[in-house]
């Protein structure tokens, strides 16, 4: 080995603290960046096998009633590959010992077994037998949240009719790998079951025999949906059809696609930041730490190393400290990133789990960190070197220390004199200082939008169900509902106050663009139901028109004033035109609003309701469920409370764990930060300070000179690091925009004080370290050498 | 200006004309140099005195290419250092010219032998580290950090790690300067000794004036000026030499 690897190696090992302490930061962000990416590309590549492997179809139509020789002419449509009719009902599960309302979707089995489409992948048992009608496959999350195994019955309301079916089969489905209950924001595994039971007995029971009300369909490939969905609903419209759609309006690939999506923003948006961060920080400290090896540069150069050679060397050393940070991060990223698909997999019910780290992301990685190492590297190795050796080797001319604007200002004498050096010190390199206090803000700024989503989140949810969703039950009828019904509710004990809504399943369209939703008409001066934007007003309900969330609105490329056509998918399926009244920012969801009277006028029904807003006196709620149940009416139910709760619980598994685990990564980035920018002043001080001991200063006296400079520069860092966490966050939100949910741009105190409490926990840490240090500083070596 | 060398039959193996250094030190200038005039032959030892700031050590580094001169001309054999490019010098630095500096500059990371190897490893016909260290007397002590070794050991490391490479000069910037008067003389010793066995061009800094007593010729500066060259016609061993 040559002189200078040697040398490189053992200098490496020298300053191993300071080494490890980059290759954190590093690893802070090519952690979070191998983690994220290979998460997001392991759950689209699992879901694309899942999809394929159980041959989830691409087109689907729900009729009233068709008759199974349809299929036939549904194969016959040109560009469709495969289709299957079915029977898909709603059912209400009664289960021993639990009061809360239950829905279920029963889907059927073809008698031959395995469905030709949308197979299931069972986890237990098996298929249900032909001929057995009370046998039936269980979703597993179902059969998870109340313990239910192979052989308990689970006794099922059929079309009025009470019957038990029995689980032989506990398994899931590509369908519903996000179970969303009718009328339901998200899953809740404990009040929605699906299941699968034999053809006939379901048939049986819905009054559907030889016939199906439900089509699944593949395409064959480089055919238009478009073009089938449109013969279909020619062909299907006799039967009551709701209007065909594809998968991208399929109720579970749309929420799970949109979940996915918002992963893969965050994939994108968080390792970007704390990449680009991590390698500005790499630079600064590189920068650095090759600046303090000014003199050895000037001996190498003195014995006739060329410039190149003596950068290269320097680059060895950077690279080294890049591929450790590298290989620890790759590590580190692929540990996370395999648990925590791990973790989305089991969230999303995947029955299994393909990890995949794509070769770009690792050879992005290594590009980044070396880029950004060498560019620091270069830069100081060409300022340093591009000295002639004989002014290298001298020591720096004493620099011009200036009187500070403190002492300008005739403050100095209450400055004891380490204040002032400290002061002076700060004032004489501005740009050093600068780098410090920008490294510290970065830190601080990750910690901070790493917490972000989670304050956001928080006021979201307080917004929409305190401020803007204040009932305590939602229920929905089977069908639009004559307004009567709504005194038999609030006749009930228990329920206090009770306000009908009219919610019309529609295709809205303008020009090509299109989308399915509802029209939700409410009552004006809704009490339970408040409309509001995210400026917390009141949203006003123009008669003779729509109101739309701003962002469906820009889906749809339609502005106040502009007119759209509804295709209404229920009842005689009429075509309506409507007028665009206004737009209004919301949080979550999107949704067309009108009042409701107007809704029915345009619909050309009495005053019919869909369903109701209730609120209950706490103390009888159970009484008000059980009753409800006991309504043929009463389709379902939803309970502000399970949807908060089953809202956090899926925010807390899916986006706020992985915020959780930035936030560690971003907390290590900061010590990283802090430590460096110590440890190097104290690299670029110690014989002046170990001068000052020589003359008679305490230890603690030379301490205060150091430590009160990082401690300045740190505290100065504090809010421009909130700042910049600020401003990351706002660029986050702007990234975040979905279907689902737009982020609010808020930050909580709590985020900001966590922020500053892991940076000052660094800051302290990292003092502590060189208050030790300065404690073995070695008084004899300064005398020894010159200056 | 110093009166002119005595020794006209032999091809110097340095030309220094007019050479003058202005440093920038902050807000001050410096003139280092006033116009130096100077031939160095080959195989000669010359001391240059003066007291600090009398622009020895600038000179010395001029003369090493460590630096480059304000204005006038440096030669060196047919080369034109005054002008020459970076990547000239460095080659000149690389296989012509051994340091000695007054603080050693070992690499504090490396061994004996291994400073010494670091110069090797990049030079034309070097001798073997051990060679160059058992020449100043360190044979036993190859593979000891400059950390535990004394000074005059480190001035003699730095020694080896200047001959090492076989050098046509080798200049030496007050080499005795941080060691007491006997680790000092050893010190010498080694320079007299490498001088005397490898003919090398040396020139050797100093504010003591007892050392001059070693050199072929004594240049004294002053002010940025040669205030005197004097020829010493009885060279005396540094065992001699006491201060």
């Amino acid at each position: 080995m040559r002189a200078l690897d040697r040398k490189l190696l053992r200098d490496l090992w020298g300053m191993r603290g300071m080494v490890l302490a980059i290759a954190l930061v590093l690893v802070g962000g090519i952690a979070t960046f191998v983690m994220s990416l290979s998460t997001y590309d392991s759950l689209i590549f699992t879901q694309e096998r899942y999809y394929r492997e159980h041959r989830f179809a691409q087109v689907f139509a729900g009729v009233k009633r068709a008759p199974e020789s349809l299929v036939e002419r549904v194969r016959a449509l040109p560009g469709i590959d495969k289709a299957e009719g079915r029977v898909v009902a709603a059912a209400n599960v009664q289960l021993p010992g639990f009061t809360d309302p239950v829905i279920a979707t029963l889907v059927s089995l073809p008698e031959s077994g395995e469905p030709l489409l949308n197979r299931l992948y069972l986890r237990q048992g098996r298929l249900p037998e032909p001929g057995r009608a009370d046998e039936a496959v269980l979703s597993d999350t179902f059969a998870e949240a109340h313990g239910l195994t192979l052989g308990d019955r689970v006794p099922v309301v059929l079309n009025g009719r009470k019957r038990a079916l029995t689980i032989v089969g506990i398994g899931l489905s590509p369908e519903y790998i996000y179970q969303l209950p009718p009328g339901g924001l998200f899953p809740d595994y404990e009040r929605y079951a699906v299941l699968w039971m034999g053809r006939r007995p379901l048939a049986a029971a819905y009054d559907l025999e030889g016939a199906f009300n439900d089509l699944v369909i593949t395409l064959e490939s480089g055919s238009s949906p478009l073009a089938v969905i449109d013969a279909l609903d020619l062909l299907l419209a006799p039967y009551g059809s709701h209007g065909a759609y594809t998968r991208d309006d399929q109720l579970s690939h749309r929420f799970l696609t949109e979940e996915l999506r918002g992963l893969e923003t965050m994939a994108a948006v968080f390792p970007t930041i704390f990449l680009g961060v991590a390698a500005f920080l790499l630079n600064v400290v590189v920068t650095r730490l090759i600046s303090t090896q000014r003199e050895q540069i000037a001996i190498l150069k003195a014995f006739g190393y060329s410039n190149a050679e003596v950068g290269w060397h320097f680059v060895k050393l950077v690279l080294v400290i890049v591929a450790l940070g590298l290989a620890l991060g790759i590590a580190v990223g692929v540990w996370m990133g395999r648990g925590m698909s791990g973790l989305y997999a089991e969230f999303y019910r995947f029955p299994f789990l393909i990890y995949r780290l794509e070769p770009w992301v690792i050879a992005l990685a290594a590009l980044v960190s070396t880029a950004a190492g060498l560019a620091g590297t270069l830069l100081a190795v060409g300022r340093a070197a591009g000295l002639p050796p004989a002014e290298g080797m001298r020591p720096e001319t004493p620099p011009l220390y200036r009187a500070t604007l403190i002492e300008r200002l005739g403050l100095q004498r209450w400055l004891a004199q380490p204040s002032r050096m400290i002061a002076r010190h700060i004032e004489r390199r501005p740009l050093k200082a600068l780098l410090t206090v920008l490294g510290i803000a970065s830190a601080c700024g990750i910690v901070v939008v790493s917490n972000f989503q989670r304050d956001a989140i928080g006021y979201m949810i307080d917004v929409q169900y305190r401020v803007s969703q204040r009932e305590d039950l939602m229920l929905s009828f089977v069908e639009p509902t004559s307004q009567r019904a709504l005194y038999s509710i609030t006749a009930l004990p228990g329920v206090r106050y009770a306000e009908g809504f009219r919610a019309v399943p529609v295709r809205l369209s303008a020009g090509h663009r299109s989308y399915r939703t509802q029209i939700q008409g409410l009552e004006p001066e809704g009490e339970l139901y408040r409309l509001i934007d995210t400026e917390l007003r009141r949203i006003e309900l123009p008669p003779g028109g729509v109101v739309l969330t701003d962002y469906l609105a820009e889906l749809l490329g339609v502005g106040v004033g502009d007119r759209l056509v509804a295709e209404v998918l229920e009842g005689s399926r009429p075509l309506l035109e409507i007028p665009v009244v206004g737009l209004a920012r919301q949080y979550m969801g999107v949704g067309a609003y009108m009042e409701r009277r107007a809704l029915n006028r345009l619909m050309g029904e009495g005053p019919a309701l869909s369903g109701a807003f209730l609120a209950l006196d706490p103390e009888q709620e159970k009484a008000v469920y059980a009753a409800l149940k006991e309504m043929p009416r009463v389709a379902g139910t939803v309970s502000k409370s399970t949807a908060i709760e089953s809202f956090n619980r899926t925010m807390e598994e899916t986006i706020l764990f992985f915020t959780l685990i930035t936030a560690l990564l971003g907390g290590i980035i900061a010590f990283g930060v802090v430590y460096n920018s110590a440890r190097i002043a104290l690299s670029e001080r110690g014989r002046e300070l170990a001068s000052l001991r020589v003359l008679g200063f305490s230890h603690g006296e030379i301490a205060y000179i150091l430590l009160g400079e990082l401690a300045l520069l740190t505290l100065a860092a504090l809010p421009l690091g909130f700042l910049f966490g600020r401003a990351l966050g706002w660029f986050l939100a702007t990234q975040f925009e979905s279907d689902l949910y737009r982020i609010a741009l808020v930050v909580a105190p709590d985020t900001y004080a966590f922020a500053a409490a892991v940076v000052l926990a660094s800051a302290l840490i990292s003092a502590t370290i060189l208050w030790f240090r300065l404690k073995r500083l070695d008084l004899v070596a300064v005398l020894k050498t010159r200056e | 200006m110093g009166e002119p060398a005595q020794v006209p039959e032999r091809v110097p193996l340095f030309q220094v004309r007019g050479v003058t250094k202005v440093y920038a030190m902050g807000q001050v200038e410096v003139h280092a140099l006033r116009g130096v005039d100077l031939e160095l032959y080959p195989g000669e030892l010359i001391v240059l005195l003066g007291p600090s700031g009398s622009g020895k050590s600038t000179l010395l580094n001029i003369l090493g290419g460590l630096d480059t001169a304000t204005s006038g001309e440096v030669r060196y054999r047919d080369w034109d250092l005054t002008h020459a490019s970076e990547r000239r010098l460095t080659e000149y630095r690389r296989h012509h010219v051994g340091f000695v500096f007054q603080f050693y500059n070992l690499i504090p990371s490396l061994t004996a032998r291994e400073n010494v190897a670091a110069v090797t490893e990049i030079t034309r016909h070097p001798m073997r580290p051990e060679d160059a260290l058992t020449l100043v007397g360190l044979g036993a002590r190859l593979d000891h950090f400059p950390a535990q070794l004394s000074g005059g050991e480190q001035q003699r490391v730095a020694i080896a790690r200047a001959i090492a490479k076989n050098p046509a000069v080798l200049l030496c910037d007050e080499p005795t300067g941080a060691l007491d008067s006997a680790t000092g003389i050893t010190v010498l010793e080694a320079l007299e000794r490498v001088n005397r066995e490898l003919g090398a061009t040396t020139a050797l800094i100093t504010h003591n004036a007892d050392i001059a007593a070693m050199a072929d010729r004594v240049v004294r500066l002053a002010d940025g000026e040669i205030a005197e060259v004097r020829v010493n016609p009885h060279k005396k061993s540094p065992r001699e030499i006491s201060w």
